[in-house]
């Protein structure tokens, strides 16, 4: 299997201090100000570095198993009157397309030789592939979530733990996504000399945002070689992905940002834009700096963050990577969203008419799809999706939803 | 030199300074809180303006800033109270980024001018971002303070030495604010370090809270904050006399313990 793999040439760094346009930079602590030039200075390096790459592409042939397919949805293309492909992000090694970041950052890791890693996670997905890589390198592994989310992901608490990564709790602020990436912050300011910080989204200070992309485009330029061969040498008419930090939504749209694809990510709608209740950063965000980066974050009118909703863990996050917000900002890419309710209706059609249960976040990006096929997507259109996750983790939890619904 | 240097260099002769802090807006009677501390023996005092998402802060810290937020206190309802505190020491804010960008820089380094406020720490706005919020908190007169920490490499050190006005804040250990049992092994050579690389007041904070730890670290530097043993204090249930005590304690240990001598 080796050697199927092919990682496209670095991509371009980011300009100035880490910026996307207006956005980025490097917002943290002086405590963590060296670290960052340090990861920096390797990641530039290693990514330039011939055996560094090899040992990535084979690592994602071998272990994480891809390339990943495109597959083409017969049933659902049918039933919505669009031509829908899916990039099967879902049948990476432990079932998302976290593992992709993870082994890259793993292997950074032991570069620097530092023999312990850190990380934050939302609905698990990152937690779960940062334990993966951890057993794989033999580092040792601290996962940060909040306290509703080992609540609400519990089975991924019991991967995390059974792959020997510590699991800890953090019960401060709204105790989800936000509030993890806070902890984990805290703790590397007391370890940084010992410790990696294993970000696990295109958010954070620089250089995570373009790491993190870097090693995420390999989704998208695997899906634009897949849909040229599908599509007789044309790309997708729409490229549609997901974003709550955005990270599978970057590494596609890195694959697309030179074609004549329209882009367009998709936000938590929760229970409405106009609810409050929702993780809606590039909609109804302002600029701002949290977690080490400027860009778009969801607060109140005098600067503190707000506390974000989605049903889905993975999208509860009060903000977005910079480079979705320069993106929205040059219009390159275009940003909707849906609602708690549509993504769990795109949940049980996705899996009914293709027998894929997709992650509750990669339903998002489906539900925006099937509210718009045959109205702003014209008929017949290609829509290229990617489906970030697979919903395995998710089913107890929609299960639990469903079953409260019929109650009443 | 601004105001809260000349101060500082001036007090430091006699005795180690002490900078107590205290979360702002945490309780109806924080301005009292302030008071009591600055009347206890403080050569300034801190007044926290709280976040939602402190990454530099330890629990107390923390928990303090929420229960804050959580009552109704806002930036602008601090610096309002600040501005009436009426104290014969100067007043210095730290608060993080987003609120200072949110408000706007002119305008945020505007208030706190307005409100007789001396300067300035954002934690989260080193050195190479500090650029826009320094050039306004500078030219309305309010000292931006910069970090720095025991990674800081030495040639980074003289530059934030540099830039940094009213003094330099030394974090003394790895990690973020709270009390620890022990002052930090690395707490003294960090103190050493930031003298030899500027000669501006430089006041050694982060897990320095008891008496003893004060005076020992006052040994390696001009000064010290402390924060999270006073913050905790007051999230027991104690008043302005209880942080009143604790700060005069503190201030007998650096009165004994006597100016630091001289620099290098």
């Amino acid at each position: 299997m080796r050697g199927e793999v092919t990682l496209g040439p670095p991509g371009p760094p980011p300009t100035g201090l880490g910026r996307f346009g207006a956005f980025g930079g490097r917002f943290v602590p002086e405590t963590l100000v060296p670290a960052l030039v340090e990861l920096e200075g390797e990641f530039t390096r290693a990514w330039a570095d011939a055996a560094f790459r090899d040992e990535l592409a084979g690592l994602l042939g071998e272990y994480a198993g891809r390339p990943t397919p495109v597959t083409e949805c017969h049933r659902l293309s049918e039933r919505l009157g669009v031509r829908i492909l899916l990039k099967r992000e879902d049948l990476t090694h432990t079932g998302s397309h976290k593992i992709n970041n993870v082994l890259g950052q793993a292997l950074l890791t032991r570069r620097m030789g530092k023999a312990e890693v850190i990380a934050e996670t939302g609905a698990g997905q990152h937690g779960v592939a940062t334990a993966t890589a951890c057993a794989l390198f033999g580092l040792g592994c601290r996962v940060f979530m909040g306290a509703v989310d080992v609540e609400r992901q519990a089975l991924n608490v019991f991967r995390m733990r059974l792959l020997g990564a510590e699991v800890v709790p953090v019960t401060s602020g709204s105790a989800t996504l936000k509030d993890a990436v806070n902890e984990a912050l805290r703790a590397w300011v007391a370890t940084v000399g010992t410790t990696h910080y294993c970000l696990g989204s295109v958010v954070g200070p620089h250089p995570f945002p373009w790491i993190v992309r870097e090693l995420q485009k390999v989704v998208g330029e695997e899906a634009r070689a897949q849909c040229r061969d599908r599509l007789e040498g044309r790309d997708p008419d729409l490229v549609v992905a997901c974003v709550g930090g955005g990270s599978n939504a970057i590494g596609t749209f890195a694959g697309f940002l030179d074609s004549p694809a329209e882009l367009v990510g998709v936000e938590a709608a929760g229970h409405g834009l106009d609810s409050g209740r929702h993780g809606a950063s590039v909609a109804r965000g302002v600029p701002g700096v949290l977690h080490g980066a400027r860009s778009l974050f969801l607060q109140d009118e005098h600067g503190q963050i707000a506390e974000a909703h989605s049903v889905s863990a993975g999208l509860d996050y009060p903000g977005v990577g910079p480079e979705h917000a320069a993106l929205a900002a040059s219009g390159r890419a275009r940003y909707e969203s849906a609602t708690d309710r549509e993504a769990l209706d795109a949940f049980s059609l996705l899996s009914r008419t293709e027998g894929i249960v997709p992650a509750l976040e990669s339903a998002h990006a489906l539900a925006w799809v099937a509210r718009e096929a045959r109205r702003s997507i014209p008929e017949g259109a290609t829509v290229l999706v990617t489906l970030s996750g697979r919903g395995d983790k998710d089913a107890a939890q929609v299960a639990d939803l469903l079953a409260a619904e019929r109650e009443g | 030199m601004t105001p809260l240097e000349v101060h500082l260099r001036a007090r430091r002769e006699r005795a180690p300074l002490l900078v107590p802090y205290v979360t702002g807006g945490f309780g109806a009677g924080w301005t009292d809180v302030v008071r009591a501390a600055a009347a206890a023996g403080a050569d300034a005092v801190e007044v926290g303006i709280p976040f939602s998402d402190p990454v530099m802060d330890g629990p107390t810290i923390q928990e303090a800033s929420h229960r804050a937020l959580a009552s109704g206190a806002t930036p602008a309802s601090i610096v309002a109270e600040a501005a009436r505190l009426d104290v014969d020491v100067p007043v210095v804010v730290m608060t993080y980024y987003n609120p200072v960008l949110h408000a706007g820089h002119e305008r945020f380094a505007g208030s706190l001018a307005d409100a007789g406020i001396a300067g300035a720490i954002v934690p989260d706005l080193p050195l190479d971002e500090l650029d826009g919020w320094g050039e306004a908190a500078t030219a309305a007169g309010v000292a931006p303070v910069l970090l720095a920490a025991p990674t800081t490499p030495p040639e980074r050190l003289v530059r934030i030495g540099a830039r940094t006005e009213g003094f330099l804040y030394a974090v003394a250990l790895l990690g973020v604010t709270g009390e620890r049992r022990d002052l930090a092994p690395e707490a003294r050579g960090m103190g050493r370090r930031c003298r030899e690389a500027t000669d501006k007041p430089v006041l050694l904070g982060v897990g320095i809270s008891t008496p003893e730890q004060a005076a020992e670290a006052s040994s390696a530097a001009d000064g010290v904050v402390v924060g999270s043993a006073l913050v905790r204090i007051l999230l027991e249930g104690g008043g302005p006399e209880a942080v009143g005590e604790a700060v005069a304690e503190l201030r007998r240990a650096l009165d004994r313990a006597g100016p630091s001598g001289s620099r290098p």
